[in-house]
């Protein structure tokens, strides 16, 4: 499976090359070592997880593929290039969206303007233009909610537009999280525990969702889940951690069949 | 108004009236519909095109004449368009109930022998893809929205889209045989074929002519003077016969224009945005909005409620009788007018009916307190009686005239008789065809003079003309005494409040009478929140003391104001039970239009109408439900049978009264 052609899911979706690929990578908090020595890639088009108990470096290693943590040692290699160290926006202009585990979304702005902040990368005009929403700025503004429109329309979230976040159930929350993610048109989205805290209807439409987005955009999702259900359902390939190490890395039904696996979830004397 | 003078004449189907619009009214909106957070509009002239464009792909797809194509899905553009499009080339245009369940559509699909189907989503897809296999004349399938359906076998499956392309590509090919078809269509081909909701047995499947739909659009729209320039929204499901006569008899006739919501979710915003000027909906929808309002009010700070209740109370007084142009003193109206600013006005544009010139509602009885709330603030609300069978209006009530509790005069062309049984019979040239594939129960409602039983059975009000509706006539009934039994009349009272959603009264051929009531989960739970009542499920809240209590106080209310009256004082509830499901179409409890279903509740349920009647004071039960995918689950429950207090069937009257 490390052909750099791709593969074909069991779905019968063409996978492509490597989209980006993490070698080697240790990261230390002073004496804590967090993630060590792992390497893996993520191929064009496929839904990459990432699982493990917890503590176990999963949400270490996804800030680590968004830039806001370098890495101590290891590469990280996007597109076919080395990245050099970066900031998590320039990360984010180079097409990468994220959501986060704990939403952080703005509480007292309508979702719109929150959807509309996942545009930002995409707009330049400048500060004077942007004041009296002239020229430039306001060709750019209709532009860019055209396409946060046509976002909101593919989540279904049209109902409450116009509805501050701070008033929305939790797991709308999260999907306008997704929106906003999306709606920078992302080649990669990293999603950070997607489904936690969700009722079992608020899963099924979250993971219906995100299987539609890989679908219908082509986007690459790499995702961090709890729920071993929802994960082996939706991935094509799965990356195991357990203390920051390693333990598996392939299909669903090869990691489930792992030994190491089963012996992490249900625990040895270490 | 032109075009009126002018005559039926060369107008005798929908698409001629199209061919007229577009000429006539080329520039003004036909359709809009909100799409990406914008109204997309077009006008006449576009709908042409598109609706052409699209004939020409059916015909590419080899439509034959008389084909049946069902259209499933949501109030939008491009499925109005399909129905006219149908039409346009001799084929039958079918809309069924997008929330039917797979089983429910293969019966329609099937008994019309549909060849086509044109669906709005994948869901609707997955339904039909699911039955196909059994509907041995079923051929092709066109959907609108592409969503997650790329990887489906598209042999006979098709995006509308690429229908509509293919169809202009073939323009050469196909218009001259489109527009000879189109030229055949006259005032006895049919129009469009509407399954009734049943609310006993299997749907029918009603045939109306262009002359019942033409008919009865033109002499509707001249009854209420609808223009080109009105707007309505249209929301309520395209397979009922409502909808059919306002989004494409009355808006082809009167070319106006009909504005989609986005999603039925977002229908309240649209209703604001859009601010129709003619305006139907079902009683439901009115009382859903004012408990709305009133659970609002009851949050909102001291000077606002004050205030509220004070213009209110205001409204009630006067409002009716300004709407109907009575006298009303210059203190009263100037009192009024300040009302209009600081209340009236602003609720109005926030539901929507700040243009409301006029306003139905039709299908059930409305409550009274309901009705006047809305004719007070100045929406000029009215009702209408008819049915399928009539295309609509077979009475309406004129503007000065109107009243909660009657259905008005008979519409224009409808001749009203009332038989000896009193029931209501109707004949007009609205009246339909035949059932289709089913001359039995064609004979059996319809006679040779041409005059239908209603099924409803009322009277016509001597000093006005009116006809008031007391039940359906085969659920009037008699009680072991011989006492009549009307369980309608006794449930609407029960619905009339906010708290009780749905009621089901037994007793015909028995002792006394005892009921089924459903709570309303908004009014009832917002109560609940009030009074810091915790609730973990329907199914508690239903069987709580407190809202027993409350349910039994209104039942002796109702009782009382049953007693008043002589014929029906034996309709009095002396046992009710509290259910602990909501009744629901998916379970065939109720039929998709919201009416309850008395014989299947009646046999599903035996337990609890035995237990009613035996005595016992708790029953357990096992229900199965059926969940919107279609699968059953089970729920159990023990219910709690209270006694109400009833009212001497002989009433003192007060000498004051």
């Amino acid at each position: 499976m490390k052909d750099t052609e791709g593969y074909v899911t069991a779905d019968g979706r063409q996978i492509g090359g490597t989209l980006m690929e993490m070698r080697n990578i240790t990261l230390r908090f002073g004496g804590v070592v967090a993630i060590q020595d792992i390497s893996f890639d993520i191929r064009e088009g496929e839904v990459r997880a990432i699982i493990g108990p917890n503590g176990a470096g999963k949400s270490s290693m996804l800030n680590v593929i968004s830039g806001f943590y370098t890495p101590s040692e290891g590469e990280v290699w996007y597109q076919g290039t080395k990245r050099p160290p970066m900031k998590p926006f320039e990360v984010a202009r180079q097409g990468v969206a994220r959501t986060f585990q704990n939403i952080a979304l703005f509480e007292g702005m309508t979702v719109l303007d929150n959807v509309m902040t996942g545009r930002l990368t995409h707009m330049n005009a400048g500060v004077v233009s942007q004041a009296l929403w002239w020229g430039k700025a306001r060709d750019e503004e209709m532009e860019n909610r055209e396409k946060v429109e046509r976002v909101i329309d593919f989540l279904e979230i049209q109902n409450i537009r116009k509805t501050p976040v701070g008033r929305l159930p939790y797991g709308l929350k999260k999907r306008v999280e997704l929106a906003r993610a999306l709606a920078a048109e992302p080649s990669l989205l990293l999603l950070d525990e997607p489904m936690a805290g969700m009722n079992v209807e608020e899963k099924e439409d979250m993971s219906r969702f995100i299987l539609d987005v890989n679908d219908e955009f082509g986007t690459t999702i790499c995702l961090i889940e709890h729920d071993m259900g929802v994960v082996m359902d939706l991935s094509d390939r799965v990356v195991v951690m357990d203390y920051g190490k390693k333990i598996g890395d392939g299909t669903p039904d090869e990691v489930r069949n792992n030994q190491n696996v089963i012996d992490a979830y249900l625990g040895v004397p270490h | 108004m032109a075009h009126m003078t002018m005559g039926a004449e060369g107008l005798r189907s929908v698409p001629a009236l199209l061919a007229r619009n577009a000429s006539q009214f080329g520039s003004s909106a036909a359709y809009r519909e909100k799409e990406y957070g914008i109204w997309q509009s077009r006008t006449w002239a576009e709908t042409a095109k598109e609706v052409e464009a699209l004939a020409l792909g059916l015909l590419n797809l080899g439509v034959n004449e008389g084909d049946f194509i069902a259209i499933i899905g949501r109030n939008r553009p491009y499925l109005y368009w399909s129905m006219v499009a149908a039409q346009s080339v001799g084929a039958i245009p079918v809309p069924l109930y997008q929330d039917a369940v797979a089983e429910e559509m293969e019966y329609v699909l099937d008994h019309c022998g549909a060849r086509f189907a044109i669906v709005n989503d994948q869901e609707q897809v997955d339904k039909v893809i699911e039955v196909q296999d059994r509907l041995h004349q079923f051929e092709h399938m066109i959907y609108l929205d592409p969503r997650g359906l790329r990887k489906y076998d598209h042999t006979r499956l098709h995006q509308f889209s690429h229908v509509q392309d293919q169809g202009r590509a073939a323009y050469d090919e196909f218009i001259n045989e489109l527009q000879a078809r189109t030229a055949k269509l006259d005032y006895d081909s049919t129009c469009v074929m509407l399954y009734t909701s049943g609310t006993t047995g299997k749907p029918k499947g009603v045939v109306l002519s262009n002359r019942n739909i033409i008919e009865t659009a033109k002499a509707s729209s001249e009854f209420d003077h609808l223009k080109v320039d009105d707007e309505v929204l249209a929301y309520l499901p395209m397979a009922w016969v409502g909808d059919f006569i306002f989004s494409i008899g009355q808006a082809y006739w009167s070319g106006f224009c009909v504005n989609c919501p986005e999603s039925p979710e977002t229908m309240m915003t649209d209703l604001r945005e859009i601010a129709p000027s003619y305006y139907f909906a079902p009683p439901r929808v009115f009382e859903t909005q004012l408990t709305q309002i009133m659970i609002r009010m009851e949050d909102s700070g001291a000077f606002k409620k004050k205030t509220f209740d004070y213009f209110m109370a205001h409204a009630r007084k006067v409002g009716p009788a300004i709407l109907d142009g009575h006298e009303v003193s210059a203190f009263d109206r100037l009192k009024y007018k300040l009302g209009e600013v600081m209340v009236y006005g602003p609720l109005k544009n926030a539901l929507g009916f700040s243009n409301v010139r006029v306003g139905y509602t039709a299908g059930e009885a409305i409550g009274p307190e309901i009705f006047d709330f809305y004719r007070s603030l100045g929406i000029n609300l009215k009702q209408l009686y008819g049915q399928t069978e009539a295309s609509v209006f077979i009475t309406q009530q004129p503007d000065g005239e109107v009243r909660s509790d009657t259905v008005g005069v008979p519409s224009p062309g409808v001749e009203i008789r009332i038989a000896e049984n009193g029931e209501v019979y109707y004949r007009s040239p609205g009246v339909f065809v035949e059932y289709y594939k089913n001359a039995e129960s064609t004979a059996d409602t319809k006679d040779a003079e041409g005059w239908v039983a209603t099924g409803d059975a009322g009277f016509i009000e001597e000093a006005t003309g009116h006809l008031r509706i007391i039940d359906r006539a085969k659920d009037v009934g008699a009680m072991a005494d011989g006492a009549m039994f009307a369980p309608k009349y006794v449930e609407n009272k029960l619905k009339f409040y906010p708290n009780i959603l749905e009621a089901v009264v037994f007793g015909s051929g028995r002792d006394r009478c005892c009921a089924f009531i459903n709570i309303d989960l908004t009014a009832v739970g917002n109560w609940a929140e009030r009074n810091n009542i915790a609730y973990a499920s329907y199914q508690e809240l239903a069987g709580h003391q407190q809202v027993l209590d409350t349910i039994q106080a209104h039942i002796e209310e109702v009782n009382a104001s049953i007693a008043q009256d002589e014929m029906l004082s034996g309709c009095q509830v002396h046992r009710f039970l509290v259910l602990h499901k909501e009744l629901d179409a998916d379970d065939g409890e109720l039929t998709r239009t919201r009416k309850v279903r008395r014989k299947i509740i009646g046999e599903k349920f035996e337990d609890l109408v035995n237990a009613l009647y035996d005595g016992s004071t708790s029953v357990y039960t096992e229900t199965e439900v059926t969940y919107e995918d279609g699968r059953k689950g089970k729920i159990k429950a023990t219910l709690e049978i209270r006694d109400a207090k009833v009212v001497p069937a002989s009433p003192q009257r007060m000498a004051a009264e």
